[in-house]
């Protein structure tokens, strides 16, 4: 699903009875690294062999499948992370440490897992997906402004128009396609990919991005509880991009979530003070992972990190523990110790699903 | 008997004492009406079973009243027409009509539990996971505390039974319908089940913290609410309490 993210996303492929995520970005506020996110979900079910379901109110379904990044193959994989891996490798011999002994016995930290713990497939951002792949798959698309001119308007809990228009498309297709286990002579079981773009956006027909007061506050969180219903009872999968950064009233995202299974927001540094600050001059931006599935357990697979930065290269992009790295400047003191503390203090904003802390220990 | 409990969460989910109470209520012989509007039925029968109750079981012995949210939603919305003629109840009708008040769904939960003849089943329990969802489906504040009201009476007066609900939130929450609610209904419980993070962050171990508040102040006696503090740690099949600190991690 998403490439090199280490323990979060495994769960998601344990799930062999039903798969049935619902998955919700939040936008970066251009929209630049959610939209290549989305991209990489699609391209996921593509090279799987999954269908796509794409719904978008701003871009035309074609237009966003044929922008899919191409899956790399196995050596070229190889040769792009080589680079790296060697270079940790080549440290492994046993150094003993002085001052910090006590670090001794503790694991290497890995920037990235290791290829023995890959999940999913790796894709090469420069290059755009076959149309040859694409066409092996079967793709449905929805384009609000194409739906809404060609049949009257619908009556759907008081929901939006569009977002009624939306799930009565997307019911449909569950049910047509066999999905949700109707038809059951048809064919073999498949897996639908739901890609929902910029849901919230004024372009939907909603006002909670545009205003303080909407005037209707649970047409989004409505939407999210009978897709939610639609996915738990097909074998399918979702990922839906909010702009949350446009949406006035925090409480429908705080909704927003707690509807949702996961919840990873991104937050780029494209014009803000971050990007020129040293401690990111590796990253483009942060991941905050807001909530992770607890699905059929008592227990969620939480992995050990909680600052998580990405980075988009020319061909790669990669989702990398954010590390500080030591202070090694001429002008260390107290007063830069200052600064780094209160960057480190923004990271660990933590994990819902286990425990967020209010104050940060100084160590 | 005729308690009413209130779960809540800041910071963390405190969805496991959810789990906890119902394979209990099912254990100790009473018949629980569940509705459970997050999850689906075989989330809670895949984490029931890890603790030893099988939901399947209890519901076709009829121990088991369980209402999932999620495929009552859908059926409503996508459902056959003839399905409403013939008189389905539909205990989530608040959603698709105007009228805001959750009658229907406590309609539901009256009948569930209400006695009846041959009933092997001595105690009532009404469990609900989550309470914010109402609000998040467009039942107003005002609504949702009359719903919870009038099970209360009809539950924990009436049949002497008890009532548990679950309610997100915390005190950074933006969200103030919640709040108000949840706020609300903790003056007025007898039990608080409080799962909170630890205000010093995400730690492998010690997965949170849990408050008890048991309030004595509401009996006749007027004596001071009992507080108790454990932290936890949540594992596949239990969870393990430990007194502050004392995680085994650390000792």
């Amino acid at each position: 699903l998403l490439l090199c993210c280490g323990n979060s996303y495994r769960c998601l492929s344990n799930q062999k009875q039903n798969p049935t995520i619902l998955v919700s970005t939040e936008e970066d506020k251009y929209g630049v690294y959610s939209n290549l996110l989305f991209k990489y979900f699609l391209a996921e079910g593509v090279v799987c062999g999954h269908d796509l379901f794409v719904a978008s109110a701003k871009e035309l379904p074609t237009n966003i499948l044929k922008e899919l990044p191409a899956p790399l193959l196995d050596d070229n994989y190889r040769n792009e992370l080589g680079e790296e891996a060697t270079a940790v490798k080549s440290e492994d011999f046993q150094d003993s440490m002085k001052i910090a002994w006590r670090y001794q016995n503790l694991p290497k930290v890995e920037v990235s897992p290791t290829t023995s713990a890959r999940f999913g497939h790796y894709y090469d951002v420069s290059k755009t997906m076959s149309s040859e792949l694409l066409q092996s798959i079967k793709c449905h698309s929805f384009f609000l402004p194409e739906e809404l001119s060609l049949q009257p308007t619908i009556k759907m809990c008081n929901m939006n128009c569009g977002y009624a228009r939306l799930l009565q498309s997307i019911q449909k297709i569950i049910y047509q396609e066999g999905f949700d286990g109707s038809h059951p002579q048809k064919k073999q079981k498949n897996i639908l990919r739901i890609g929902v773009q910029s849901l919230g956006a004024m372009l939907w027909g909603d006002d909670i991005c545009s205003t303080d007061n909407p005037e209707d506050t649970h047409s989004l969180t409505k939407f999210l509880y009978v897709l939610r219903g639609l996915l738990r009872k097909s074998l399918s999968a979702c990922i839906i991009t909010v702009p949350a950064h446009l949406i006035q009233n925090k409480a429908i995202m705080e909704r927003v979530t707690n509807l949702s299974d996961v919840v990873v927001g991104l937050e780029s540094f494209i014009g803000s003070e971050r990007e020129t600050n040293p401690l990111y001059k590796d990253y483009h931006g942060l991941i905050h992972v807001h909530q992770i599935p607890r699905l059929n357990s008592l227990i969620c697979d939480v992995s050990d990190t909680k600052d998580l930065a990405f980075r988009l290269k020319r061909k790669l992009f990669t989702i990398e523990r954010l590390h500080l790295p030591p202070d090694l400047s001429d002008t260390v003191s107290r007063s830069s110790k200052q600064d780094l503390a209160e960057s480190a203090k923004l990271l660990s904003s933590g994990c819902g699903a286990m425990a967020i802390g209010k104050k940060h220990l100084d160590f | 008997q005729g308690k009413f409990t209130l779960l809540r969460d800041t910071r963390t989910d405190g969805s496991f004492l959810v789990h906890h109470f119902l394979s209990f209520y099912l254990r100790a012989g009473c018949k629980v009406c569940f509705v459970a509007l997050l999850q689906s039925f075989s989330h809670y029968n895949i984490v029931a079973q890890k603790l030893g109750v099988s939901l399947t079981a209890a519901k076709e012995r009829g121990q088991l009243v369980f209402l999932e949210g999620l495929a009552s939603c859908l059926d409503m919305l996508f459902g056959e027409e003839e399905e409403e003629q013939a008189g389905q109840p539909r205990p989530l009708r608040f959603i698709s009509e105007s009228t805001s008040d959750l009658r229907a769904l406590f309609d539901f939960v009256r009948t569930s539990l209400a006695p009846a003849a041959g009933d092997a089943w001595p105690g009532r329990v009404l469990l609900l996971d989550d309470l914010g969802v109402l609000l998040s489906l467009g039942a107003s504040p005002v609504a949702v505390l009359d719903f919870v009201h009038y099970c209360r009476v009809a539950v924990c007066c009436r049949l002497q039974g008890n009532v548990v609900v679950l309610a997100h939130g915390g005190e950074d929450s933006e969200d103030e319908e919640n709040e108000l609610v949840v706020t609300s209904l903790c003056h007025h419980s007898d039990l608080i089940l409080w799962a909170e993070g630890l205000a010093t962050g995400f730690c492998k171990d010690v997965h949170g913290q849990l408050k008890i508040i048991r309030r004595a102040s509401l009996q006749p006696g007027g004596e001071q609410d009992v507080l108790q503090t454990y932290q936890y740690k949540i594992q596949d099949k239990n969870v393990t309490f430990f007194a502050r600190g004392l995680s085994a991690a650390v000792l």
